[in-house]
């Protein structure tokens, strides 16, 4: 099977929200409610049987505002497909793949972790970097980089971190040259 | 009945008397068998790792005894970058070692964070534990550790053993 049977064969039986093929990758953008559906649908007829990667993209500002990313492959096609579903701020919720592919497992506890979005029948959902109880989700755009203060007594506690002067902090919109870390030491604004 | 006699003329003994400081020979005894408790966090464990190998040998500083119980050690390296997450468990074995005991910082994450300016890193280990020894470097080269290892050892050549660490036992004797 090729990639465009594949993609092809999903298009008739799901709809589709939006597809893109960009450098012979394509792209099924699906409702919601449909990622699912359509995961097993991959999995059991088409023989997308690997799922290298799932994981989360903000877009800040977009409503909605959150995205799925399904990177799926088949190892005795040679082929590979991907799918993205939008996750609204409103509701944090996505079915889970792991009955589908065990490895969603901790994809999923990592997005849940880092971004926020829970996947409802996951069979274990706790964070997996951060520990329970952490109040935020780093990898969200609005997450500081430093840090933001937090405390569980005996657990773990976080402070903001000291950013000016780092080696590896960037200016953002500045010219290039102003944006080197180099450029700024501590005490120079 | 027999008498003993004063063995200070025994001229064959004589030559092997040495006469010092308790203090001083405790920190000398101290400081040529320091075991370290090995915290290796990141890739700073693998240069102490070669520390401990035959090309840098750490053993010619006594320091070779790697105790894998903080019971049984008397030096916490603390070799890596320590995240929040891991901090209290770092905390928690070196208050599980017995006194006296020193830390050695080694590496830039271990000092100050390093590079990992970031939400998920302690900005030094010293936050959480008192630490005698920082060695710079990212990692630090062997070299460096056994610097830092020698540095350590002068240090606790210059404390006052008896007078510091058993102040509660004097007082209740005196």
């Amino acid at each position: 099977m090729t990639l465009e049977e594949a993609a092809s064969r999903l298009e008739s039986q799901f709809q589709i929200v939006n597809r893109k093929t960009f450098r012979e990758e394509i792209t099924l953008e699906l409702t919601l409610a449909q990622i699912e559906p359509a995961c097993r649908f991959a999995k059991e007829q088409l023989g997308f049987d690997f799922l290298a990667d799932l994981s989360s993209v903000d877009n800040f500002g977009d409503e909605p505002r959150f995205e799925l990313v399904y990177e799926l492959y088949s190892l005795s096609s040679k082929i590979h497909l991907r799918l993205k579903t939008r996750v609204s701020e409103d509701h944090l919720e996505a079915t889970s793949v792991v009955h589908i592919w065990a490895t969603a497992n901790w994809h999923e506890r990592e997005v849940y972790d880092m971004m926020g979005i829970r996947f409802s029948n996951h069979p274990d959902l706790r964070r997996i970097l951060m520990w329970e109880g952490y109040p935020y989700y780093p990898l969200r755009k609005d997450f500081p980089l430093e840090g933001k203060p937090s405390e569980i007594p005996e657990v773990a506690f976080t402070e903001p971190a000291p950013l000016a002067g780092g080696p590896f902090v960037s200016i953002p919109g500045a010219h290039i040259a102003d944006r080197e870390p180099r450029a700024h030491r501590v005490g120079d604004d | 009945m027999a008498t003993i006699a004063p063995a200070a003329y025994d001229s064959k003994v004589e030559g092997n008397v040495i006469f010092s400081r308790l203090d001083a020979c405790i920190n000398w005894m101290r400081k040529n068998s320091l075991w370290p408790m090995p915290m290796g966090l990141a890739c700073c464990a693998i240069e102490m790792m070669a520390t401990a190998c035959a090309r840098f040998d750490i053993a010619r500083f006594g320091a070779e005894v790697m105790r894998f119980s903080p019971r049984q050690s008397d030096v916490m390296i603390v070799a890596g970058t320590v995240t929040y997450k891991m901090a209290y468990a770092v905390k928690r074995i070196y208050d599980q070692m017995p006194e006296p005991k020193w830390v050695i910082a080694m590496g830039a994450c271990a000092s100050s964070g390093g590079m990992y300016r970031s939400y998920a890193v302690l900005q030094g280990i010293d936050h959480l534990l008192p630490v005698d020894v920082y060695i710079s470097g990212c990692p630090p080269r062997p070299e460096a550790l056994l610097e830092g290892l020698m540095k350590l050892q002068s240090k606790i050549e210059h404390e006052r053993a008896i007078y510091d660490q058993k102040k509660e036992l004097l007082e209740a004797l005196s």
